[in-house]
């Protein structure tokens, strides 16, 4: 029998044996602490399949129905867990359909690594079966991409994916293996991790003299205000966030990849900003005088019109990417570096505060928001349901503890705005991208990257039907995730846009759905379908209390608008609350 | 011509770099992608062994260009990345020129061609000449103007290279990225070096 059927338990081999790429790569996968793959087999990828039936007990592989929905199982694998989600493909338009997951991924900052298959070297460049130019395609929607022809390339490149994937600003890292690579033996001499690539450097060094000045202007601050994104939940850094807020006594509001760092209920925690974002940080954002943003990067959904984006205030920008830091809003002072580290620097310089007045501010523009639009989506007295009173019951019974992934549009906005977050990394949905189709499979990810959380998956009906066939996987799987289908029969986000701006010319926004629950009992998933408020609590009860996933399909109300939003092109004070 | 048309000038981007495969792509879609148009592109061996340079020219805003240099240095493979007005740099681009033989002969004092515009003769054979010039643009293109008249029957410029004048090199540099952790001396940050003449990121 030939070695490289046999698994390599050592990582580093006392000498040297002959394996094929595709177990050096396997090796490689288990040194990097992987447990779970999402992938699709196909030709080019073969090799590396015929391997891993071997390592079956120690790679849980997750067979998808689509590569798309693979990639996004491992974004949200990745954001649950923490750790890289691993992606495998086979060539041409295995790899084509995870670039929609890659540029997710690039834009959000999610560490993954895709490994696809190639065909032979040999065939490069010659139109093979199955043969695209995955590198070339791949390069804009990458933190960075390899092709591998030899297998001795191997253990090195993917030790770099690996790092470069999760170190610094996350990533997505596609290699590209060629079949040959794949299949051609060679002298393994085990594999070690990489911790330093010449060429690269993940932080930027801290520099002291910024945090002091950071600090002096903080502490100057008479109505300073903290903006925050997920690199705080990327570095790892919630506690020390939360340190640095108690003690500074600053109001903080979040990007939608910023929920949940620290809990929805803390008392600086004042909302979310954005487009659809609360009414008193967006507004309060054109009055505070210090402005500190941490480890996030001023996206225009979250600034509106830039040339009128916090003019008035001094801007402290902390960030781990160096391109970020004035690349839409001018910093005062810029502190580069990895928050987990510059946060505690600063949190030990500055004062310990209360700004009542300030804070109180804040309370008094989210009592107008709560007059305005929140007790009526919350407490509705229409016949017909709101997306909000779901999540709010939802919160009930969750107690702000489960998972929430969404996919985009009104729902997502609502649930962002709605849903209670106790816990870190409890937010899982396409921020920057906005992919529709993303929250079905990042659910089933979620839920292999935190099997011990209740994963809840909020999804339109648009959404819901673009990536439907991963019903599959959870039928294969027997993963237990929830999903609910806010269902109001039209593509709402863009219908909404329609009604506000374009005179009510719904074009192409009435979107018929299958009826979802035989769907989800063909693939052998319970589920109901209500148009009733009165049985929401009893249904969501039997849906959480349900052993295994089930589906959700609450109907609500047709024209429902998610409000406050600030129209583009208008400036984050001109925030509309109807 | 709008007030950013204004404070447009050329820029000369100088890229140190691994030599991989794709890196190309990788830098020249940092361009594309913003639609703007490189006027020249050199890649070229570096005074360090095993170390590329590439020698970027663009014409655009310090502040485009400033936030396109971080999206360069951003990329895994790129060790730094600098830019310079033409102010900066000493720089250099080459030319060469071919045209019939029979009429250059006939109609031009070669001689006077030769020196006036620092121009040399690289090849010379009964059918055409081949002339090069070396120098800036208006230097070469100067030649042109000038032999377009005798039928000039081939014309081709090289990119730009260019010399950074205030530099003392790479050399020092490259140790720092060779060791794990960085120095205290090493400058990384722009702010800093305000007082610097040379910009480094």
């Amino acid at each position: 029998m030939e070695v490289a059927q046999e698994t390599l338990t050592t990582p580093a081999p006392t000498t040297a044996v002959e394996v094929s790429g595709s177990v050096a790569l396997l090796e490689a996968l288990i040194v990097e602490g992987v447990d779970t793959i999402f992938g699709y087999p196909g030709g080019a990828i073969m090799p590396i399949y015929d391997a891993l039936f071997d390592y079956n007990d120690k790679l849980n592989h997750i067979l998808v129905r689509h590569e798309q929905g693979g990639i996004h199982a491992g974004q949200g694998y990745a954001r649950t867990s923490g750790k890289v989600g691993v992606v495998f493909a086979t060539s041409g338009p295995g790899a084509t359909n995870l670039v929609t997951g890659l540029a997710d991924a690039q834009i959000d900052s999610t560490p993954v690594v895709c490994i696809t298959g190639q065909v032979f070297a040999h065939l490069l460049g010659t139109d093979a079966f199955q043969e695209t130019d995955v590198i070339n395609i791949t390069t804009p929607v990458t933190k960075w991409n390899y092709q591998v022809t030899d297998a001795n390339e191997i253990p090195e490149v993917i030790a770099k994916a690996f790092y470069i994937a999760k170190s610094g600003r996350p990533g997505p890292v596609l290699i590209d293996i060629t079949k040959n690579a794949q299949i051609q033996k060679f002298n393994y001499q085990g594999y070690t991790q990489c911790n330093h690539i010449r060429s690269y450097r993940p932080k930027p060094i801290v520099r002291s003299e910024y945090i002091q000045e950071a600090a002096e202007l903080i502490n100057q601050a008479k109505k300073p205000f903290v903006i925050w994104g997920q690199g705080v939940i990327l570095g790892s850094a919630e506690q020390e966030f939360k340190a640095f807020i108690d003690k500074s006594g600053i109001p903080a509001a979040w990007t939608v990849l910023g929920a949940g760092a620290i809990p929805t209920e803390h008392p600086l925690n004042v909302g979310m900003l954005g487009m659809h974002g609360n009414y008193g940080p967006n507004v309060l954002t054109n009055e505070c005088d210090v402005l500190i943003a941490i480890g996030m990067r001023f996206d225009d959904r979250v600034t509106g019109r830039l040339d009128k984006y916090a003019k008035q205030a001094k801007v402290v920008h902390l960030d781990i990417d160096p391109a970020e830091i004035d690349k839409n809003v001018k910093s005062t002072v810029p502190v580069w570096g990895d928050c987990k580290e510059t946060l505690p620097m600063l949190t030990k310089l500055i004062e310990e505060k209360k700004h009542t007045e300030w804070l109180n501010t804040f309370n008094e523009y989210t009592q107008k928001e709560v007059e305005a639009v929140i007790h009526d989506e919350l407490n509705p007295t229409s016949p017909e349901m709101t997306m909000g009173e779901v999540i709010k019951q939802l919160n009930e019974i969750t107690k702000g503890e489960a998972i929430i992934v969404t996919d985009v549009g009104q729902h997502q906005m609502v649930a962002c705005r709605y849903a209670k977050f106790n816990k870190t990394r409890s937010n899982v949905t396409s921020g920057g991208l906005g992919t529709m189709g993303f929250a079905l499979p990042a659910a089933i990810g979620a839920k292999f990257g935190a099997q011990d959380r209740t994963v809840v998956a909020i999804i339109g009906d648009g959404g819901f039907q673009m990536t439907l066939q991963e019903l599959g996987t959870i039928m294969q799987t027997g993963i237990d995730v929830k999903i609910i289908i806010l269902n109001n029969r039209f593509l709402g986000m863009v219908r909404q846009w329609q009604e506000l701006f374009n005179e009510r010319r719904y074009s192409f926004v009435d979107i018929q759905s299958p009826d979802f629950v035989t769907l989800a009992s063909a693939y052998k998933i319970p589920g109901k379908r209500i148009d009733d408020r009165a049985e929401l609590p009893a249904v969501l009860n039997e849906m959480l209390n349900t052993k295994g996933s089930f589906l959700l399909e609450v109907m609500v109300t047709k024209e429902n608008n998610v409000f406050p939003m600030v129209p583009q092109g208008c400036s984050v004070a001109e925030i509309r609350l109807k | 011509m709008s007030n950013q048309d204004i404070e447009k000038q050329e820029f000369n981007i100088t890229v140190y770099t691994e030599n991989q495969i794709g890196l190309l792509t990788r830098i020249a879609i940092i361009f594309s992608r913003r639609k703007i148009n490189i006027e020249s592109l050199n890649t070229s061996p570096s005074e360090i062994d095993k170390i590329h340079r590439f020698n970027i020219v663009i014409t655009e805003s310090e502040e485009v260009v400033r936030k396109l240099v971080r999206q360069i240095e951003k990329q895994v493979e790129v060790l730094k990345a600098y830019y310079h007005t033409n102010a900066d740099v000493i720089w250099q681009e080459l030319a060469l020129y071919k045209v019939s033989t029979d009429v250059i002969a006939e109609k031009v004092s070669v001689e006077r061609l030769l020196r006036e515009n620092g121009a040399r003769v690289v090849v010379l054979r009964k059918d055409y000449t081949v002339f090069e010039t070396t120098g800036h643009r208006e230097e070469t293109d100067n030649l042109i103007s000038i032999l377009q008249p005798f039928g000039l029957i081939e014309f081709v410029r090289s990119a730009r290279v260019a010399i950074i004048k205030d530099s003392e090199g790479f050399n020092r540099k490259l140790r720092e990225f060779e060791r794990l952790e960085p120095g205290e001396e090493v400058i990384e940050n722009e702010y800093l070096n305000q007082g610097e003449k040379v910009f480094t990121m």
